[in-house]
C-alpha cells in the first residue's frame, strides 16, 4: 500500500482540539475521565488522517491517565476506529438485509468498479477505502453509503457511480435521497399524513 | 388512520426547522414549569396511566420503570440515560427524532430526569450518526440559552444538565448495560443482572436507561394527559407508534400511527403497498431484525402491537417493517441477519461467540442447499441452546430469525438441499 502516513511516529492535540477535548471532560464527573477515552479517540483519528496510531493511543492514555491496553481495547472494540491507514475518502456501504433488499449488491457492484479496490482495501493513490458495514440505521432510505457527515439515500447503479464520480471531482455530493424526488424519510409521492404540516415549509432545516 | 391532531412527530420528515422557535409553535417547551411544579409523583403516575410500553424493543412499561429509582438521593446521584444507539436492522425513526424534532427529546429528558430525581442525562448516540448528534447539539445549546434546562430548568430551580455522547460504531452497545459501560470509557458488553440499572447503573449510580422515542413522547402526554394516550390503540398497547416500512414496497418511509393498525392498512396506506400488489408478498419481519419473521397468510390480518404479534409467536420489536416480496431468496435474507450478529457479538459468552459463527456458516451452506437434511434439526437445536442462555438477548436475537425462517419455510431449505444433491449427482 503506497500511501503517505503523516503523523504516524508522533501525535498530539492541535490547540484547537485541545480546547475541545476539555470541554468534552467538562461532560463527565471530575473522576471519571476515563468516559472522555471514545469522544477523545474520534477526534484524534479525525486530526490523525483518518485513523488510531500506536501514538495516538499513547497520547490518549497519557491523556486519561488510563492504562495503554484499556484504550488499545476500546480502539479495536468499536468498529469505526480504523487501526491502519485510510484514503483521504471513506466509503462505507451498507450491505445489512434491508439495504440487500433494495439493491445494495449493486451499490456494491458500481463502488468496487469504480474504484477498482474491494471491501477494506484502499487506492493505491491513497484517495479511496471501500467499506462494507452494518445497518447504518436509515433502512427506509436504502441502500444507503456514510460518507463523511452524512447519509448517501435511495442509491441504485447510476447515481452511485455518480457520486463516486464527484467526489473524484473534488465535490462535496449533497446528502439524502439520491434517485427519487422524495423528501427525507416521507414516502416518495409526497406524505400521507400532516399534509397540511408539512405544505406549510417553514424555514427547512 | 389516526388523525393528525393526535400526532405527537408532526416534524418527523424535517419540513419545518428543527430550533426551537420552530420547536415552540409546534407545541413544545409548552407550560413545561406547570408539569414539573405538579411533582415527580404526578408525573409517573400521568405516565403509568397513558399505559406507554418502552419503544427500544421489550416494551416495558415506562411509568412503571421510572418507579423504580429510588425515591431519596442517598448520597448517590441519579441519572437519565437515552438509548439512541439505533442500530437494530430495519430500524431508523429515533434518527429522524434528533435531527428534525429534538427539543421533543430534551423536553423530555428534563421531564424523565425531574421525576427521577436525576441531576443529568447522557445521550447515547450511535457514532454513525453525525450530523444528528450535531443537530442535537446545537439544540441543546438553544436550551441551555433560553434557560429551559441547566441551572434553573425552566425557572423552577431545578438543576439539569444534557450532554451528548457519541458511540463509535458497536451495535452491542443498544443493550442497556453495554451502553452504560461504554460511557464510562470501556468495551461495550453488557453486564449480568441484577443488580438492576435502578440501583446500580451508570458510575455506580442509580439509572434508567429509556429509547429515545419513549422519552420523547412523555412530554405531549403530560400535556395532553396519560388518558388521551391511553384512549389510542388499544387495552395494554396504547398510543402512537413511529413505524419504519422498509423493502419491498413501492413507497419505503416513516410514518407515525396508531397502534394496533393492521399491518396490511399499514403498507397500503402509506406505503403505497408491497411491490407488485399484497399478493405479490412472500413474508414480512414485522419488528426489526430480531423477530420471527410471518408468512403472508399472517400478515393479511394482524394487528400491530405488542400482544397481537406476541400472539403470533414474533414480536413487535421496534416496530421496524421489513418486506420481502416473492422474488426474495429469502434464505439468503435470514443468512445475511446472521452474519450480522456473528458480527456483533460482543464475545464474552461462549454460546452466543460460538454460537452466532456456527449459525451464520451453516446458513450459508443452507442458502445453496449445500447441506444435509439432517442439519436442519441440528441448527434448530443449536438456537434453542442459545437461546435463554446467555448474558444478554443477543443470544435471543440471533436464534429467532433462523427458527421464524424454519417455522414458515422449512420445504424451501428442504427443497434446495434435495436440489443441489440432484445436481451433484447429475454431474
Ligand atoms: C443487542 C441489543 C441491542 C439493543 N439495541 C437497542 C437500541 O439500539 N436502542 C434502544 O433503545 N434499545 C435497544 N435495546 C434495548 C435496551 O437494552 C433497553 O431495553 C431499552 O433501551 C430500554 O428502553 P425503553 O424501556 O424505553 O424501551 C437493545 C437490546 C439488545 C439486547
Ligand atoms: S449474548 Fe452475545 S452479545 Fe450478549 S453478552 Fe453474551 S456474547 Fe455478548
Ligand atoms: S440495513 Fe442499511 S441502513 Fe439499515
Amino acid at each position: 500500500m503506497n500511501i503517505s502516513v503523516r503523523n504516524a511516529e508522533s501525535f498530539v492535540f492541535s490547540p484547537e482540539n485541545m480546547e475541545w477535548a476539555e470541554g468534552q471532560f467538562a461532560k463527565y464527573p471530575s473522576d471519571r475521565k476515563q468516559s472522555a477515552v471514545m469522544p477523545l479517540l474520534t477526534r484524534a483519528q479525525e486530526q490523525n488522517n483518518g485513523w488510531v496510531s500506536v501514538p495516538v493511543m499513547e497520547y490518549i492514555a497519557d491523556m486519561l491517565e488510563m492504562p495503554y491496553i484499556r484504550v488499545q481495547e476500546v480502539a479495536t472494540f468499536y468498529t469505526m476506529y480504523n487501526l491502519k491507514p485510510v484514503g483521504r475518502h471513506v466509503i462505507e456501504v451498507c450491505t445489512t438485509t434491508p439495504c440487500w433488499l433494495r439493491g445494495s449488491d449493486d451499490v456494491v457492484t458500481a463502488c468496487k468498479q469504480e474504484l477498482g479496490i474491494g471491501f477494506g482495501e484502499t487506492t493505491e493513490d491513497g484517495e479511496f477505502t471501500l467499506l462494507e458495514v452494518e445497518c447504518a440505521g436509515a433502512c427506509v432510505n436504502a441502500p444507503v453509503i456514510a460518507y463523511r457527515k452524512e447519509y448517501y439515500e435511495d442509491l441504485d447503479d447510476r447515481s452511485t457511480r455518480k457520486f463516486i464520480k464527484a467526489i473524484k471531482n473534488g465535490d462535496v455530493p449533497v446528502s439524502g435521497p439520491q434517485t427519487t424526488d422524495r423528501h427525507k424519510s416521507a414516502p416518495r409521492g409526497g406524505p400521507t399524513t400532516l399534509k397540511e404540516f408539512c405544505a406549510a415549509q417553514g424555514g427547512q432545516e | 388512520m389516526l388523525a393528525d391532531k393526535d400526532r405527537i412527530f408532526t416534524n418527523l420528515y424535517g419540513y419545518q426547522s428543527y430550533g426551537l422557535e420552530a420547536a415552540r409553535k409546534r407545541g413544545d417547551w409548552d407550560g413545561t414549569k406547570e408539569i414539573l411544579d405538579k411533582g415527580e409523583d404526578w408525573i409517573i403516575d400521568e405516565m403509568k396511566a397513558s399505559g406507554l410500553r418502552g419503544r427500544g424493543g421489550a416494551g416495558f412499561p415506562t411509568g412503571l420503570k421510572w418507579s423504580f429509582m429510588p425515591k431519596q438521593l442517598d448520597g448517590r446521584p441519579h441519572y437519565l440515560v437515552v438509548n439512541a444507539d439505533e442500530g437494530e436492522p430495519g430500524t431508523c425513526k429515533d434518527r429522524e427524532i434528533m435531527r428534525h424534532d429534538p427539543h421533543k427529546l430534551i423536553e423530555g429528558c428534563l421531564v424523565a430526569g425531574f421525576a427521577m430525581r436525576a441531576c443529568a442525562a447522557y445521550i447515547y448516540i450511535r457514532g454513525e450518526f453525525v450530523h444528528e448528534a450535531d443537530v442535537l447539539d446545537a439544540a441543546i445549546e438553544e436550551a441551555y440559552a433560553a434557560g429551559l434546562i441547566g441551572e434553573n430548568s425552566c425557572g423552577t430551580g431545578y438543576k439539569f444538565d444534557i450532554y451528548v455522547h457519541r458511540g463509535a460504531g458497536a451495535y452491542i452497545c443498544g443493550e442497556e448495560t453495554a451502553l452504560i459501560e461504554s460511557l464510562e470509557g470501556k468495551k461495550g458488553q453488557p453486564r449480568l443482572k441484577p443488580p438492576f440499572p435502578a440501583n446500580v447503573g451508570l458510575y455506580g449510580c442509580p439509572t434508567t436507561v429509556n429509547n429515545v422515542e419513549s422519552i420523547a413522547v412523555a412530554p405531549t402526554i403530560l400535556r395532553r394527559g396519560g388518558s388521551w394516550f391511553a384512549g389510542l390503540g388499544r387495552e395494554n398497547n396504547t398510543g402512537t407508534k413511529l413505524f419504519c416500512i422498509s423493502g419491498h414496497v413501492n413507497n419505503p418511509c416513516n410514518v407515525e400511527e396508531e397502534m394496533g393498525i393492521p399491518l396490511k392498512e399499514l403498507i397500503e396506506k402509506h406505503a403505497g403497498g408491497v411491490r407488485g400488489g399484497w399478493d405479490n408478498l412472500l413474508a414480512i419481519i414485522p419488528g426489526g431484525s430480531s423477530v420471527h419473521m410471518l408468512p403472508k397468510s399472517i400478515c393479511d390480518t394482524v394487528l400491530m402491537d405488542f400482544d397481537s404479534l406476541k400472539a403470533e409467536g414474533t414480536g413487535l420489536g421496534t416496530a421496524a417493517v421489513i418486506v420481502m416480496d416473492k422474488s426474495t431468496d429469502i434464505v439468503k435474507a435470514i443468512a445475511r441477519l446472521s452474519a450480522f450478529y456473528q458480527h456483533e457479538s460482543c464475545g464474552q459468552c461462549t454460546p452466543c461467540r460460538e454460537g452466532t459463527g456456527w449459525m451464520a456458516r451453516i446458513m450459508n451452506r443452507m442458502v445453496t442447499g449445500e447441506a444435509e437434511l439432517s442439519e436442519i434439526d441440528l441448527l434448530l437445536d443449536v438456537t434453542k441452546k442459545i437461546e435463554g442462555h446467555t448474558i444478554c438477548a443477543l443470544g435471543d436475537a440471533a436464534a429467532w430469525p433462523i427458527q421464524g425462517l424454519f417455522r414458515h419455510f422449512r420445504p424451501e431449505v428442504e427443497r434446495r438441499i434435495l436440489d443441489y444433491k440432484k445436481s451433484r449427482t447429475a454431474a
